[in-house]
């Protein structure tokens, strides 16, 4: 029981109608697990966390979520959404969001919060350090506290896996390094998932690293292998290091596509 | 002036349209802060206008038109609807396509009815005299609906106008509850079209939330401040609408414009002297 994937996918291929995006993809995820994936945009990072989260259905392959089917499973991750810009015209409190967590697929139990919510909202935003600003509205915090918010409305569902979009776009980088503080403390009793088109935003915090391009490259390393570069990359140079000419890393020894 | 006022309610037709007025402001107030809150104003706008084409086949069939365009908002508001959970790009195109559509049959099967079709002009701009006591039962009917909706399922409501893939993967029943929602819009939407007319009902669904909330953080007040200003509305527009012999709707609709643009001029003061 102990070694059982919390996210298992074999063989899988994904995408939108004709347009097939994800290629053979084979990841398992463990309990213990802090992964970092990158890949540039386009390369189907999106598309990944869709087929993780039970939104689309693969084309071939097989995924599992807690050993269940995704739609079944998800309820056991907790979705770190990347801030849309839109959000922050809209009149919702610090706490509202965090209590978006506590909702469930019952609409009369959605009716109001029971005792036990609000204790894991509390408990929730306390972890996260935002009990403070619990009344605040959504913008009239930075981006580093509203992906504070969105990690306590994750944390509410009480997930066995956290699954972060691109965490720390539009966060500064000192804010960045606490954010990744909270997550390895939250890795204690959370598998972390975290999806990233910026390598500099993936810390060493992870536990290991992989790369996704179409296809995953992904080996339990800590380190970025040359191999997964040139498989799992396509154009790897402007993230690895910044502004060097393109030409620091061994030619491709075939194309990769991409869009 | 209360005595002035008491002139004008004193005939029964102003009577009504002040308890329609009421009805409406509720409906619409209610209603029209989720639409503003979701960024559907266009699709609000196509379900009104494909409501007409239930107006003229009604009318062609002898039918009360009021029937037909409940009919075919609540289509109108379902095919939207189902495109938009789909592609939200997609369902762009098709709401005009349906806005059209909705337009020329009702056009079209008013044009081949034979007789005199003044009272249909109400329908596109809105009458005071139109409001009959059915309607008004109507109005209430609705009214109450949009109340129970909102309030048994407000969580969920707010958490899928927040934030829909999330909500989707905490499994709420996204699909139902935006829906309903839909459908209701598009009731509420042909009741208040008595009152303004369909042109302008997608004034009097955006502009009071619009208002409340360039000054108010909570959703719950800026629903209810909606109601209160759109009955505001409603209610000097009638009485000017009287007093001036100009129709209801556009007054109500210039009023409300008007308070937008003061409303957001304060607004933006107020922003400018605290930065």
């Amino acid at each position: 029981m102990e070694n059982e994937p919390v996210i298992s996918i074999n063989n899988l291929w994904a995408g939108y109608e004709a347009d097939t995006i994800l290629e053979d993809i084979n990841f398992d995820m463990f309990q213990d697990d802090f992964i970092g994936l990158v890949g540039p945009n386009g390369g189907g990072k999106t598309t990944l966390i869709r087929v993780i989260l039970g939104l689309i259905k693969p084309e071939k392959g097989t995924i599992s979520v807690m050993g269940r089917e995704p739609a079944r499973g998800r309820k056991h991750i907790g979705y770190v959404s990347q801030f849309q810009v839109e959000d922050k015209h809209f009149p919702i409190s610090v706490w509202d969001v965090v209590a978006m967590g506590r909702l469930r697929s019952n609409l009369v139990r959605n009716f109001r919060l029971l005792p036990g919510d609000k204790e894991a909202i509390e408990t929730a935003l306390e972890e996260t350090g935002m009990a403070d600003f619990r009344k605040r509205t959504i913008n009239e915090l930075s981006g580093g506290q509203r992906q504070r918010v969105y990690i306590s409305r994750a944390l509410a569902t009480e997930p066995k896996i956290l699954l972060l979009d691109e965490p720390t776009s539009s966060v500064d980088s000192h804010s960045s390094n606490q954010l990744y503080d909270l997550l390895t403390e939250l890795n204690d009793h959370i598998a972390i998932l975290l999806i990233s088109h910026d390598l500099t935003a993936i810390s060493t915090s992870v536990k290991t690293i992989g790369c996704i391009n179409r296809r995953l490259v992904y080996q339990g390393n800590k380190e970025l292998t040359a191999e997964m570069i040139e498989v799992g990359y396509g154009c790897p140079v402007d993230l690895i290091a910044h502004g060097v000419p393109h030409r620091v890393l061994p030619g491709h020894q075939h194309e990769v596509r991409h869009d | 002036m209360i005595n002035h006022l008491s002139t004008i309610f004193s005939y029964e037709f102003m009577r009504n349209a002040l308890i329609a007025s009421f009805w409406i402001s509720l409906a619409t107030g209610v209603i029209g802060t989720l639409v503003v809150l979701n960024r559907i104003v266009s699709l609000s706008g196509g379900i009104a206008h494909a409501a007409y084409g239930g107006v003229g086949i009604a009318y062609y069939f002898g039918q009360d038109p009021m029937i037909g365009a409940l009919l075919f908002s609540t289509v109108a508001a379902l095919i939207m609807g189902m495109a938009q959970r789909k592609s939200k790009s997609g369902a762009d195109t098709l709401i005009g396509v349906m806005w059209s559509i909705g337009m020329a049959v009702g056009i079209i099967f008013i044009s081949l009815t034979p007789g005199y079709k003044a009272n249909l002009m109400s329908y596109l701009f809105g009458s005071i005299l139109a409001v009959s006591s059915g309607d008004l039962h109507l109005m209430a009917l609705i009214a109450f609906l949009v109340l129970a909706f909102v309030f048994f399922t407000y969580r969920s409501l707010i958490a899928i106008s927040y934030d829909e893939t999330f909500s989707t993967v905490t499994n709420v029943p996204v699909n139902l509850v935006y829906l309903t929602m839909l459908v209701l819009i598009g009731l509420t939407v042909v009741v208040a079209m008595r009152m303004v007319g369909l042109i302008l009902v997608i004034a009097l669904l955006s502009i009071p939330p619009a208002i409340s909330l360039n000054h108010f953080k909570d959703v719950r007040t800026i629903m209810f401040s909606s109601v209160l200003l759109s009955f505001f509305f409603c209610f000097l527009g009638l009485v000017i609408s009287f007093q001036t012999n100009i129709q209801s709707g556009p007054v109500i609709i210039l009023l409300a414009s008007a308070a937008f643009l003061v409303s957001s001029l304060v607004r933006r003061l107020h922003l400018t002297k605290n930065s």
